[in-house]
């Protein structure tokens, strides 16, 4: 099971409080009416799945309720930082510096 | 060599020491006519049927660890046709037919044990959904039947009824032809009938490039063994089907899951069936070893660490303790976990993609083990003449754009 650090509440908290929403950062076009089908296809149903480091949405949902942001190693697990919906994608190279990895 | 009980009269008098090794260990050679990446079931039965049905030999099946060491090695083996849509329909029921006849096929025993599968009720949802699909497998001539509570335990009598249950059996709906085989035998059969027909199965190879010329079209693979040649290339790696098409430049509609199952101590004959219970995520058999052999749900997030989370396989043990009152003190002597690529209508992709040369079959998720024989056949087909099979012909990568999604996602709502 996962320890999952929830940046509103600020602490670890386990894996079965949360819900796991899927690749985070897929934005929907503000135009969806004018996407191509292959766009709208790719926004829908395509995912970057990587073996590797994975941005991915999370909602503390017996918690404080609330969306937030992962990335997490899809191979080890491991998670090297959460941060709030609507902050922009943070440079992997940075957190990689400061885990030390 | 042979199985036959001539062979076997012979061997026992000359104390087994003839038997050879059942395929050839391949040396990679610089080119073939086609490149298989994954050596699972559905890979090797690709090759199998290129070499057999569509006289295609000049084949390697490329893996990157051991055969069978995937999915094929790890899953619960159930076998059943009696999807919802019709397209799935003709595609499981194909897979069936062959099953049936698959040992004598291969001159292998792949222990096909139609024993029938019962699948649980434990609400008006799931009363009408499986009826539905009963009604559905009906039409297609697909054998199904409803079953009240009280037939549900005479067909599996440690089933427990009881009305007090927190999800009670109401009902079950159970395809007699529906049973188990040995999936071992599966990869093993199709390995060695493959390598007698001149397929290379080339273990320890893994795949770490696809290469392309100045036309699009594929040319080679580069992999942990050298380069290989090859002109028309299939895709089929179950779980990491993103990863090596990525190498070609393709993203994929699919997300990797972790899905487990577990094995009890062996016990004496408890459990002439299979149940499976999609709302409570617990499905059980027997293997002819004596294990009860367990299946439980995938864990919630993308992941390729090939074990699930803990918490999973419990919630499934509480419900197989609650189904199965006999079970409560048994051990559990394992537990592993594979990787399966989920697409979002829950149904395979078989096909072209929009590289020249390159195919894919992947997309079988959490229940692909059945269909592993109708799977390679229809692929075969689709690599030789380069236009789809007509009965994968609906499974095409393309379905996502055109919107002919096969929905087994919202008939089914779980799993299998
Ligand atoms: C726990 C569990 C229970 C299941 N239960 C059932 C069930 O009861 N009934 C059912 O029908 N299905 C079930 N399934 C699903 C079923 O196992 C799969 O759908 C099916 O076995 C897939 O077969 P495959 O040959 O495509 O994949 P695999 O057997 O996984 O083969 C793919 C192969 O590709 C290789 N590979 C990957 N990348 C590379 C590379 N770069 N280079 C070379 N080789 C590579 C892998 O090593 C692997 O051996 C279950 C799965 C699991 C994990
Ligand atoms: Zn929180």
């Amino acid at each position: 099971m996962l320890l999952i650090p929830c940046p509103y509440c600020e602490e670890p908290r386990p894996e079965i409080e949360f819900r796991y929403g899927g690749e985070a950062h897929i934005a929907r076009s503000a135009d969806p009416t004018g996407l191509s089908d292959a766009a709208l296809a790719d926004y829908l149903y395509f995912r970057s799945n990587p073996k590797g480091w994975h941005y991915e949405r999370w909602q503390h949902q017996s918690g404080c309720g609330r969306f937030f942001n992962a990335v997490r190693h899809t191979v080890t697990d491991r998670i090297i930082g959460t941060y709030k919906a609507g902050e922009p994608k943070p440079d992997l190279a940075l957190y990689r510096v400061r885990a030390g990895s | 060599m042979r199985f036959s009980f001539g062979n076997l009269l012979r061997q026992a008098r000359a104390g087994h020491t003839g038997w050879g090794p059942q395929w050839r260990d391949a040396e990679p050679k610089a080119a073939y006519d086609v490149v298989i990446i994954g050596a699972g079931g559905h890979g090797l039965a690709t090759a199998y049927y290129l070499a057999a049905e569509h006289g295609i030999c000049n084949i390697a099946v490329l893996e990157k660890s051991w055969l069978g060491g995937g999915n094929t090695g790890r899953n619960t083996t159930i076998i059943r046709s009696n999807y919802l849509c019709e397209e799935s329909e003709a595609l499981y029921e194909h897979a069936m037919k062959l099953w049936e006849t698959l040992s004598d096929t291969l001159n292998y025993n792949v222990m096909y044990s139609p024993r029938g599968v019962l699948m649980l009720a434990h609400n008006e949802h799931d009363i009408r959904s499986l009826k539905r699909h009963i009604h559905a497998n009906r039409l297609a001539g697909i054998d199904n039947e409803w079953l009240t509570a009280a037939q549900a335990q005479a067909f599996c009598p440690i089933l427990n009824i009881d009305a007090d249950l927190r999800y009670p059996v109401l009902g079950a709906a159970l395809q007699h032809r529906g049973g188990v085989a040995r999936h071992d035998a599966v990869a093993w059969g199709y390995a060695r009938a493959a390598s007698e027909l001149g397929v290379d199965i080339i273990q320890n190879c893994e795949v770490t490039a696809i290469r392309r010329g100045t036309d699009g079209a594929v040319e080679a693979v580069e992999t942990s063994r050298g380069r290989i040649a090859a002109k028309k290339i299939g895709v089929v790696a179950a779980g990491h089907t993103s990863v090596v098409m990525a190498m070609a430049g393709l993203r994929m509609p699919l997300e990797s899951f972790p899905l487990q199952a577990l094995v009890s101590e062996p016990v004496k004959p408890v459990m002439p069936c299979v149940v499976m219970s999609n709302a409570i995520h617990a499905y059980m058999s027997q293997s002819d070893k004596g294990e009860l052999v367990i299946g439980a749900g995938t864990d919630a997030y993308v992941s390729y660490a090939q074990a699930g989370g803990l918490h999973i396989a419990t919630h499934t043990l509480e419900a197989i303790c609650e189904l199965f009152p006999v079970t409560r003190r048994l051990k559990m002597l394992r537990n592993w976990g594979g990787i399966v690529d989920v697409t979002p209508d829950r149904s395979p992709i078989i096909g072209l993609t929009p590289v020249p040369g390159l195919f894919v079959n992947c997309g079988w998720g959490t229940g692909g083990f059945k269909a592993t024989p109708g799977s390679g056949h229809v692929f075969a087909a689709t690599l030789a003449h380069g236009v789809p099979h007509p009965i994968a012909a609906p499974f095409t990568l393309d379905r996502f754009r055109t919107g002919r999604l096969i929905d087994e996602a919202a008939a089914a709502a779980v799993s299998h």
